[in-house]
């Protein structure tokens, strides 16, 4: 049977329209990503100054800086990387290096993956039961850094597993044929070749403490505070929350927008900055494992 | 005229030189068997003639492969038709995730053909051909890997014959199979010599001396023997092409 | 000696730091642990509470035939929907509705003591000759003087929780705990949310997987996963001041804070997890495969829809399924846009409200132990088994891939 003689060029047509729809839908895709960053460093560029960064809120933050905002987010990111950080690490050497396969492994991998998927109100919630209530920590530095931790513990896992899965058995065997122990093994020499990516992930997680919200708005964030923080049960001011509130419920919303963009852009420039960092430590790392 | 041509054919993997001026022509209705160590080219040799090295990156080439006379490389060379005519066997059997009707259809049903009767026919057709409509009448509506690894394979061949191609290229299709499913696959060769021309890669000596008419002899990328297959097999004149026959190396 | 003791001591250090890593390894199932535990904890002690504030009864006159009524109705009644008692099944009188605050206007300061202290005698008083009354008083403040009758309330059970069409909780003296409203615009808002994403979604990972060259992967691919490190505050943000009023616009609408807006807001935020998921599932169509569709004179085209996306559907409905379940759980995105309407929705384009941004917007004002705070955890219960159930499902779904593709 002779083929239908215009198939041949009606399939290539729909191909190409195809693609070029594709195409597009891709491009346009980019394109929403950088209205949004143009937007808000169009409109917010212009409340950006020294002082927009060194100074407090003033006449009911529609004027002033934010200064405390981001001194408090700095807080959190310290205090919930000194939590997550090592027992992440700690918990990823389990799975990958020292966990038999079985139903356990499978299990904690499982756990992780569903502690993943808990939505990020549901960790505020837990948060304000068990450690502002129920240990009284009161909303404080405390429970919002324990709060965020737990928040950001699967990620510090999953990439530290993954960093630790890249390194190859010949490293391992390598070293437990010359007697090292298990222990010796792990932290003399798997350790120190993953480790680049180990604080790429490290990097991650720190970008996602610094925007996340929900946690934070029961657990330790404040609306207003007369002076920085001077210790772990003191509540802070911070950037995310600040831009909820100057957003939405202040009592002068209209004349805030200003203080709203300029906060928006410190706080899109910060976690653009630890993306970008981490994307580039990716790449020098993996150009010097290979040179290796 | 010969069924395909190629001249002075030189591919580049990125700085890997992969063919080295390769010129040789198949006559319409013949086996021809491209042997070789691991390595040396024949598998990307194949791939030139329905041009799916196109898919790799960093491919380059330069010379002429004419199939019935046409260079498919020329400019405006639509490749689905190219492709439509000159069929494929890989290696490992490959059949869709579909069932073994599907299977066999899809090629013409991609090329356009909605003829429910035809389509039917031709599956038939086609699996008979391929000596395995004894074997799956029954089911064709089955899924394609609920069978054997040789059936698998068979069902590959019919698939490629059922869109009608004059050229038939077979890139190591026995070497994935048992020794069984490995004759029945020659003698289906036989056969299909009668109305295709067939370009055969293979690992295995007895069967490029069992299937086919000529024999090339590939090593580094270079031709280094083509002729009648008795002849290469029985009185090669490169020390080279002994030696690999006699199994000395590769 | 010496070389036994240290052998003895490297064993013991390498057991305990053995022991150190596995109590690690299982931070994350004692918080998962942990989260259902407190959550529930506080979350299920609602039921079987009753909607009223602490210690109200409800009084009415011995002649009033109802033994019970119901929290809604007492709220229709306060609002005064319902005037009539004949309207909720009772005696044709006019319902007369008396708190501690209405007393004032039938008794003088004087009468009802300096100290409140004959209040007690004179709310049995009121009670007893008035037949359409409906009291509610707390039983703090009647003591042990009141003699009439009272009637029961059905307490807060599951079931008229998760039914219960209206959300009012800060409602007196009844509160309204229904929170199907609450369900629903969460997902409305979701399902939105992927209808859009999930088109222009796979189109990408169609594009990026089969299309684009090397180079313009490696530019797009970056860029997209940026996407996903924005804050969901920035993006609830940028959508209130973009997307609502656009929206408001184009549907000439009274307020552009909708269903919508929320939807749109989400699609962006799940494209990156859905491009991500369904590119690297086309990613494992065998080559062969693709190479034997391709050598029967099939376009690229018709081999990318016979052949890959048949071949990682499952892939690309996790990545469905997965973008619903951030979309359902997200908050902070959602809580700017979708205009915290506690209606039950039935068009996208009106005001709701979902599940996590009631959360946010009242937890912050509730007493705390108060069944207020109860109802909100129970919110929080609710929103966890759903997305547990979501990732339950992803989980399935890649581990089947992962057995069929050995």
């Amino acid at each position: 049977m002779e083929l239908p003689k215009d198939i041949a060029r009606k399939k290539r047509r729909n191909q190409s329209i195809a693609f070029w729809i594709l195409r597009l839908i891709s491009f346009s895709i980019v394109g929403i990503l950088f209205s949004i960053l143009g937007f808000i460093i169009v409109k917010g560029i212009g409340a950006i100054s020294w002082k927009f960064l060194t100074s407090w809120p003033e006449d009911g933050m529609t004027k002033g800086g934010i200064f405390p905002c981001i001194i408090g987010t700095i807080y959190l990111i310290i205090g919930s990387m000194i939590f997550a950080f090592p027992i992440g690490v700690l918990s990823a050497l389990y799975i990958n290096e020292y966990s038999k396969k079985g139903w356990f492994k499978d299990f904690i991998r499982l756990m992780t993956d569903n502690l993943a998927g808990v939505p990020s109100i549901v960790f505020g919630l837990f948060g304000m039961s068990l450690f502002v209530n129920q240990l009284h920590f009161g909303a404080s530095i405390l429970a919002g850094s324990l709060t965020l931790g737990l928040l950001v513990l699967p990620i510090v896992i999953r990439t530290t597993e993954e960093a630790l899965k890249s390194v190859p058995d010949m490293f391992r065997h390598g070293s437990m044929a010359l007697g090292a122990s298990k222990w010796q093994t792990t932290s003399k020499v798997i350790l120190p070749i993953a480790y680049p990516n180990v604080i790429t992930g490290l990097i991650l997680s720190i970008g996602r403490v610094s925007g996340e919200t929900a946690p934070i708005l029961f657990t330790v964030a404040a609306y207003s505070l007369p002076k920085l923080p001077s210790s772990l049960k003191d509540q802070v001011m911070a950037l995310p929350y600040h831009l909820y509130v100057v957003a939405t419920s202040g009592t002068h919303v209209e004349e805030s927008r200003g203080m709203a963009y300029g906060t928006a852009l410190v706080l899109i420039v910060l976690v653009l900055i630890i993306n970008l960092l981490a994307n580039w430590l990716r790449k020098i790392f993996s150009k010097k494992v290979k040179m290796n | 005229m010969p069924k395909i041509e190629t001249k002075n054919i030189n591919l580049y993997y990125g700085d890997f030189h992969a063919l080295k001026g390769i010129t040789m022509s198949m006559e319409p209705k013949t086996v021809t068997a491209l042997i070789g160590p691991s390595g040396c080219g024949k598998s990307t040799y194949l791939r030139i003639f329905n041009r799916m090295n196109d898919l790799i990156d960093n491919v380059k080439l330069s010379g002429f492969v004419l199939v019935d006379g046409q260079d498919i490389y020329e400019k405006g060379t639509k490749v689905d038709e190219l492709r439509k005519n000159v069929g494929m066997v890989f290696q490992k059997p490959n059949p869709f995730p579909k069932s073994i009707f599907e299977n066999v259809a899809y090629g013409m049903k991609v090329n356009g053909i909605k003829d429910t009767k035809y389509i039917t026919q031709k599956v038939e057709q086609s699996l008979q051909q391929a000596a395995l409509w004894d074997e799956v009448k029954d089911k064709l509506k089955k899924s394609a890997f609920e069978l054997s690894g040789g059936q698998q394979q068979r069902l590959c061949i019919a698939r490629a014959l059922a869109v009608e191609p004059s050229i038939l290229l077979m890139d190591e299709p026995a070497s994935a199979l048992d020794p069984l499913s490995t004759s029945k696959i020659e003698e289906l060769i036989y056969e299909l010599k009668k109305e295709y021309t067939i370009v055969i890669v293979t690992h295995n000596m007895q069967q490029a001396g069992r299937v086919s008419d000529k024999t090339a002899f590939f090593y580094l990328g270079e031709l280094i023997e083509f002729d009648d297959t008795k002849i290469v097999f029985t009185n090669p004149k490169n020390t080279k092409t002994q030696n690999y026959i006699t199994g000395r190396f590769g | 000696m010496v070389s036994n003791l240290n052998k003895q001591l490297k064993d013991f250090k390498e057991r305990f730091i053995e022991g150190i890593l596995m109590v690690s390894g299982t931070v994350t199932t004692v918080a998962v642990l942990l989260i259902i535990i407190f959550l529930f904890k506080e979350g299920v002690s609602l039921f079987g509470k009753s909607p009223l504030e602490n210690n109200i009864s409800i009084l009415v006159n011995e002649k009033n035939p109802l033994t019970a009524i119901t929290a809604a109705q007492i709220k229709d009644i306060s609002d005064q929907k319902i005037t009539n008692w004949k309207q909720i099944g009772g005696a044709d009188d006019s319902i007369i509705l008396v708190t501690i605050n209405e007393l004032s206007t039938y008794y003088t300061d004087d009468q009802l003591g300096d100290n409140l202290q004959f209040v007690p005698d004179k709310v049995n008083e009121l009670v007893g000759k008035t037949p359409g009354i409906l009291g509610l008083f707390s039983t703090k403040n009647l003591g042990d003087k009141y003699t009439h009758k009272y009637l029961s309330i059905k307490d807060i059970t599951i079931g008229s929780f998760l039914f219960g069409k209206q959300w009012f909780p800060t409602a007196t003296p009844a509160a309204q705990m229904g929170i199907l409203p609450l369900i629903l615009g969460t997902l409305w808002v979701s399902f939105g949310a992927i209808l859009f994403a999930l088109p222009i979604g796979i189109a990408a990972a169609i594009y990026l997987a089969e299309i684009a060259g090397k180079r313009m992967r490696n530019t797009i691919k970056p860029i997209i996963e940026l996407l996903s490190g924005i804050p969901s505050v920035v993006f609830g943000f940028f959508g209130l001041v973009v997307i609502v009023p656009i929206i408001q616009k184009l549907f000439h609408l009274d307020v552009g804070e909708t269903g919508l807006a929320g939807s749109i807001v989400l699609a962006i935020m799940a494209l990156p997890t859905i491009i991500t998921v369904s590119e690297d599932a086309m990613r494992t169509t065998p080559r062969l495969m693709k190479e034997a569709s391709l050598a029967l004179g099939a376009t690229q085209w018709q081999t990318i829809v016979r052949v890959i996306i048949p071949y990682s559907f499952s892939g690309i409905s996790a990545a469905a399924i997965l973008g619903i379940g951030r979309a359902i759980g997200e908050t902070m995105a959602v809580i700017f846009v979708t205009g915290s309407a506690n209606v039950i929705p039935h068009t996208l384009l009106q005001p709701m409200h979902t599940i996590p941004a009631v959360i946010a917007a009242e937890l912050g004002e509730v007493s705390q132990g108060g069944r207020h705070y109860k109802a909100l955890f129970a919110l929080g219960c609710v929103l966890f088994i759903m997305t547990f159930i979501v990732n339950l499902i992803v989980q399935y779904i890649f581990s089947k891939r992962k057995h069929n593709q050995v």
